[in-house]
C-alpha cells in the first residue's frame, strides 16, 4: 500500500503567504493569501485551499515545508527582538575588538549592550588560551538574572574546532541562572569560522529567540488545525531543511531563506539546474545564478540588518524593478522608488495617481490587472514602448553582471512581476515562464534537501590529504543523514579548502556540504 | 605633518586592501581595533618622512601569524603596545616614532593602532609599499637596517626579544616562536634612527593608502568609472604608472598549500576569448596574456571587482567574478638590483628577470 505522498509547502512572507500542494516535482494545487495579522489564519486558509482544491486530505500530506522571511524582517526592523547577554569565553585574547563593536547603534540599542569577555578560548592547534573560569561564569549569570535578562549568547575561540567550552558554559549558566526558561545560543552551532561574524549571528540568534519561539508555535498550531500530522520542516539559508523544533532555536538560519527558495523553485519548475533566475517583486528584482540546482553563494561576507555575518547566502544582484516601481520621463526612467504594498492604491489601474511599472504591463496587454480604464488619456502607447524597452535593458545589464562566462545561459522569470519582462529573449538568452513561477518560493520550500556541513581545521602532520577530505566527506555525510536523509540520495555538493598559509605541518581548513533527499517518514 | 582620525580609518582600509595586492590579510578586525583606540584616546599625529629628526628612534610595528587564525583569535588590546614597551625596555630608550613594516592589509593599521594607544606620532613610510609574505622582504633589510632586535608579544602580556643578525634566519625562528604564541603575535622590529629611516624607508605609504581608499570611494558615491581616477591619482606619486591590465570574469581557479603558503593561480577571460593568467603566493606574482609577461613582482598587481571597484584578496577569489585587473609600478626603492634580489622574481623563485611594468604594454 502507497503511505502518502504529498508535499505541502508554504511561503509565510511578509505581504503574503503562498500554498502549493506538489506531488514529487508536480504541481497540484497553488494558492496565495495576505498574511495579514495572524500567521496561523493565512497559513490555515492558503493550505486548507490547496488542500481542497487538489482534492486531497491531510492524510495524503507527508511532509509540510516552510519557508518564512518573519525573522529577517524582524532584525531589518529592529522590531520583536529581545535583550541579550553575550558571553566571550576568550580573555586575555580579543580585549582588542568587544562584542558588538561594529552594530548600527539602534540595533545594538534594542538588543542592549550586556558584554561578558570571560577567560576560555582554545589556540587554532586545540590548546587552551585560558582555562575556563566557573566562578566568572557563575558571576555573570548573577549579573544576567539580576538585569532580568532572559537570552544569552555563547561564543567561544575556535568553538567550531572543539565545542566543549560553549557546552561547559552553558550548564554552568543553566545551574546558576534562577529559571531554567533562559534561552541560550551556541556559536559553533549556528556559524563558522571566524569569531565576530559568528558572535553576531549567536547574538541576532538569542534576540530572536521569544519571536522564534511564538512564530513556530503558530506554525505548528496551524498544521494542527489543518489536521495534518505529518513532521513540519522550515527551510534555511541554503536550501536545506531543518526541524521546527530546531527552527525555534536557530531562527538565524532562515535568514536567507526568501531568494533560496524562489531560486530553487525556479530550477524545479523550469527543468534547469543552470540558468540565471529573476525573480520580479513588487519594488525590486532579484537576479540570481543556479549552478548545478543550487544558487551561486556570495563570495563576501553578508550583512543582514546592518550586522556582519558568514551565513551561506545566494549571490544576489537587486535591481529597482518591480510592479510598483514609478515610471517617468516618458518611459526613459524606472525606479528605484515603487509605491510597494500600496500599488491597489496608488497605481493608475487601481484608480491611483501613480505611473507604475503595471500600468504599463496592463496596456502593453502583458498583464491583466485591475481597470485598464484608468490608463486613458494619461499614457501613451509610444512611452509604453519605451518603458518596456527600459526594463528589458535594466534586466539585461544585471543579468550580463551575474552571468559567470560570456556563454549564453537561458533566463528563468519567476514571482508576481515575472509579466512585466515582454519577449523571448533577454541579452541572448532564452526566457523561461514557467507555470506557477509566482508560487516559486513555496515551491521551492517543498522540494528543499536536508544537509549537513563539515568545517574544521584539519593538521596534516601524518596524514593524507586524501584521507582528511575522506574524513571531512564522512561527516557531512553522517551530519545529512543525522538530519534525515535517505542515505542513498547523499552527495557531496561542495567542497572548500582553504590552506592555513604561514602554518607548519600544512594545516588546512576544509568545509564541505553534502545534501540528501527527504527520507519519506522521517521526523 | 597631519593628524589621522576616525574619519580616515575606512579609507586607510580600503586602499591597504589595494596595496596588498591579493594578500596582506583583511583589514577589517585592525580597522575596529584602531576605531576603538583612536575613540579612546584621540586622532593620531603622522609626519612626513622628512619631518623626523635625524636622531630620533623609529621603531617599525606590526603583527605576525596566519590570517586565518586572525580572523578568529582577535587580540589582546594591550598586546600591540606591550610588544613596543618591551622593545623600549630592552633598548633603555622610548621610541619617538612608530611605522608601520607593511603597508599592505592589515599591517597597515597597527602603526596607527599603536601610536593612539601609546601616545606618540608616528611616521608615514612603511617597508614593503604593498605586502609581501616574509619579515625580511623590506626595503630596511635591503638598505642595511638590521631586523634586530625585535620584540614579539602574545595576549598573555609574554613578550620575547630576539637578536638575530639575519633577517631571513630572523623570520624563520620568530615565526617558530609566533606558532607557539598561537600563530598570532605582534611584533616591533627594526629599530633606527631617523636618519636611517630616510634612507632605507619607502615615504608616503600611508597617505597613500588613505588617497587610494577616498579616491575609489569618492568614484563609488558619484557613481562613475573607478579606475582612470586612480590611474590618474597614482601617476603624481613615486609609483608613478598605473594601468587596466585585462577587464574579464575568472574562469578557473586553483588553490594549495605549499611549505605553509597558499599557491595557487587564477585565470581570466574576456568576452573575445583572450585570457590573463595571474600567479599567486598569498599575494600576486605575476600576470600573464598568453605567453607575454604583463606585469611581475615586486609591480603591484591588484584584482578589483569591475563593479564596485573593491579590491579582491586571493582568499575571495571565485569563479565567476567580473575582475579588473591593474598594474602599478613599484616606487623606484623598490627596483633597484639589491631590492630585486630579495622581493623581485628571483626572491620568489622564478627564474625570470624583472622587467617594470611600463615597457611590458
Amino acid at each position: 500500500m502507497a503511505g502518502p505522498r504529498l508535499r505541502l509547502g508554504i511561503d509565510v512572507g511578509g505581504t503574503n503567504t503562498d500554498a502549493v500542494l506538489m506531488d514529487g516535482d508536480q504541481v497540484v494545487a497553488w494558492h496565495k493569501v495576505a498574511t495579514g495579522e495572524g500567521i496561523t489564519a493565512s497559513i490555515v486558509a492558503a493550505a486548507s485551499a490547496v488542500i481542497a482544491a487538489g482534492g486531497a486530505t491531510a492524510e495524503q500530506v507527508f511532509a509540510v515545508m516552510l519557508g518564512t522571511t518573519q525573522f529577517t524582517n524582524a532584525v531589518v526592523e529592529r522590531r520583536r527582538l529581545t535583550k541579550v547577554a553575550a558571553l566571550r569565553l576568550a580573555a586575555p585574547a580579543t580585549t582588542a575588538v568587544p562584542p558588538m563593536s561594529d552594530w548600527p547603534d539602534d540595533l545594538a540599542a534594542v538588543v542592549g549592550r550586556h558584554h561578558y569577555l570571560l577567560r576560555g578560548g582554545l589556540e587554532f592547534d586545540g590548546r587552551e588560551i585560558a582555562a575556563l573560569d566557573e566562578d566568572e561564569i557563575a558571576a555573570a549569570a548573577k549579573d544576567i538574572a539580576g538585569k532580568k535578562i532572559d537570552a544569552v549568547a555563547i561564543t567561544s575561540v575556535f568553538s567550531p574546532l572543539d565545542a566543549a567550552m560553549e557546552h561547559r558554559a552553558e550548564a554552568i549558566l543553566r545551574r546558576e541562572l534562577p529559571h531554567g526558561t533562559c534561552a541560550i545560543t551556541l556559536s559553533h552551532r549556528i556559524g563558522r569560522i571566524g569569531l565576530l561574524e559568528r558572535e553576531n549571528a549567536a547574538i541576532l540568534n538569542a534576540a530572536l529567540s521569544d519571536l522564534a519561539a511564538r512564530v513556530v508555535e503558530a506554525f505548528i498550531k496551524a498544521i494542527g488545525e489543518l489536521g495534518i500530522e505529518a513532521p513540519l520542516y522550515i527551510s534555511q539559508n541554503d536550501g536545506t531543511l531543518m526541524t521546527a523544533a530546531h527552527a525555534a532555536r536557530y531562527p538565524v538560519l532562515t535568514f536567507a531563506s526568501g531568494p533560496t527558495n524562489s531560486m530553487r523553485g525556479a530550477a524545479v519548475l523550469s527543468g534547469l539546474s543552470d540558468a540565471l533566475v529573476v525573480d520580479i517583486g513588487g519594488t525590486t528584482s532579484d537576479i540570481g545564478l543556479l549552478l548545478d540546482g543550487f544558487p551561486r553563494e556570495a563570495a563576501m561576507t553578508v550583512e543582514v540588518g546592518g550586522v556582519r555575518t558568514n551565513f551561506r547566502m545566494p549571490d544576489l544582484l537587486a535591481v529597482g524593478l518591480g510592479g510598483g516601481s514609478l515610471v517617468r520621463d516618458d518611459g526613459s526612467r524606472i525606479g528605484p522608488e515603487s509605491v510597494g504594498f500600496e500599488l491597489e492604491r496608488r497605481a493608475l489601474v487601481f484608480g491611483g495617481d501613480s505611473l507604475t511599472m503595471t500600468d504599463i504591463a496592463v496596456a502593453a496587454g502583458q498583464m491583466d490587472l485591475g481597470d485598464e480604464a484608468g490608463l486613458a488619456g494619461a499614457i501613451d502607447l509610444p512611452h509604453v514602448e519605451v518603458a518596456l524597452a527600459t526594463a528589458n535593458a535594466m534586466i539585461a545589464q544585471a543579468l550580463d553582471r551575474v552571468r559567470p562566462s560570456a556563454a549564453t545561459l537561458p533566463v528563468i522569470l519567476v514571482g508576481g512581476g515575472a509579466p512585466l519582462l515582454g519577449g523571448r529573449t533577454i541579452g541572448g538568452g532564452e526566457i523561461l515562464r514557467p507555470e506557477h513561477g509566482q508560487v516559486a518560493n513555496a515551491i521551492g520550500a517543498s522540494i528543499a534537501m536536508v544537509g549537513g556541513e563539515c568545517d574544521r581545521i584539519f593538521s596534516l602532520d601524518g596524514v593524507s590529504r586524501d584521507d582528511a577530505m575522506a574524513a571531512a566527506k564522512a561527516e557531512a555525510a553522517g551530519q545529512a543523514q543525522a538530519a534525515g536523509a535517505d542515505a542513498a540520495s547523499i552527495r557531496i555538493v561542495e567542497i572548500d579548502e582553504i590552506p592555513l598559509s604561514y602554518l607548519p605541518g600544512n594545516a588546512t581548513r576544509l568545509r564541505v556540504k553534502a545534501v540528501g533527499d527527504l527520507a519519506e517518514g522521517s521526523a | 605633518m597631519i593628524k589621522i582620525g576616525l574619519e580616515d580609518l575606512d579609507d586607510i582600509a580600503l586602499g591597504a586592501t589595494f596595496l596588498g595586492t591579493g594578500g596582506g590579510g583583511d583589514p577589517y578586525i585592525a580597522t575596529l581595533m584602531t576605531r576603538r583606540a583612536i575613540a579612546e584616546h584621540g586622532p593620531v599625529t603622522m609626519l612626513d618622512l622628512n619631518e623626523v629628526a635625524d636622531d630620533a628612534l623609529v621603531f617599525a610595528c606590526g603583527n605576525m601569524g596566519a590570517p586565518t587564525v586572525a580572523i578568529e583569535k582577535i587580540m589582546a588590546a594591550e598586546q600591540p603596545p606591550s610588544a613596543v614597551l618591551a622593545l623600549e625596555k630592552h633598548l633603555g630608550r622610548p621610541a619617538d616614532l612608530l611605522m608601520a613594516f607593511e603597508a599592505g592589509g592589515s599591517n597597515s593599521m597597527m602603526p596607527i593602532y599603536n601610536a593612539a594607544m601609546l601616545g606618540k606620532p608616528m611616521v608615514d613610510a612603511d617597508g614593503m609599499g604593498r605586502a609581501f609574505p616574509e619579515m625580511q622582504m623590506v626595503t630596511f633589510s635591503v638598505y642595511g637596517a638590521s631586523g634586530s632586535p625585535f620584540a614579539l608579544a602574545s595576549e598573555h602580556g609574554e613578550t620575547v626579544i630576539l637578536n638575530i643578525e639575519d633577517d631571513k634566519r630572523a623570520e624563520y625562528i620568530g615565526r617558530g616562536i609566533v606558532i607557539r604564541m598561537g600563530a598570532r603575535a605582534a611584533k616591533a622590529s627594526y629599530p633606527m634612527d631617523g636618519n636611517t629611516a630616510k634612507r632605507v624607508a619607502i615615504p608616503g605609504t600611508t597617505s597613500l593608502c588613505q588617497a587610494i581608499g577616498a579616491n575609489l570611494r569618492q568614484s563609488r558615491a558619484q557613481n562613475r568609472e573607478p579606475f582612470a581616477a586612480l590611474i590618474q591619482m597614482l601617476s603624481g606619486t613615486h609609483y608613478g604608472h598605473a594601468e587596466v591590465l585585462f577587464t574579464g570574469k575568472v574562469t578557473d581557479l586553483s588553490r594549495e598549500t605549499r611549505d605553509g603558503w597558499a599557491i595557487g593561480w587564477v585565470m581570466i577571460a574576456d568576452q573575445d576569448g583572450e585570457t590573463l593568467e595571474i600567479e599567486f603566493q598569498n599575494e600576486f606574482l605575476a600576470a600573464r596574456q598568453g605567453h607575454r609577461l604583463r606585469a611581475i613582482v615586486p609591480d603591484l598587481i591588484c584584482i578589483l571587482d569591475t563593479e564596485m571597484a573593491q579590491p579582491i584578496t586571493t582568499e575571495r577569489l571565485r569563479y565567476g567574478q567580473r575582475v579588473t585587473v591593474m598594474a602599478v609600478s613599484a616606487p623606484p626603492i623598490m627596483r633597484t638590483d639589491e631590492a630585486l634580489a630579495v622581493f623581485g622574481p628571483a626572491g620568489f623563485g622564478m627564474d625570470e628577470e624583472f622587467v617594470p611594468v611600463e615597457d611590458l604594454s
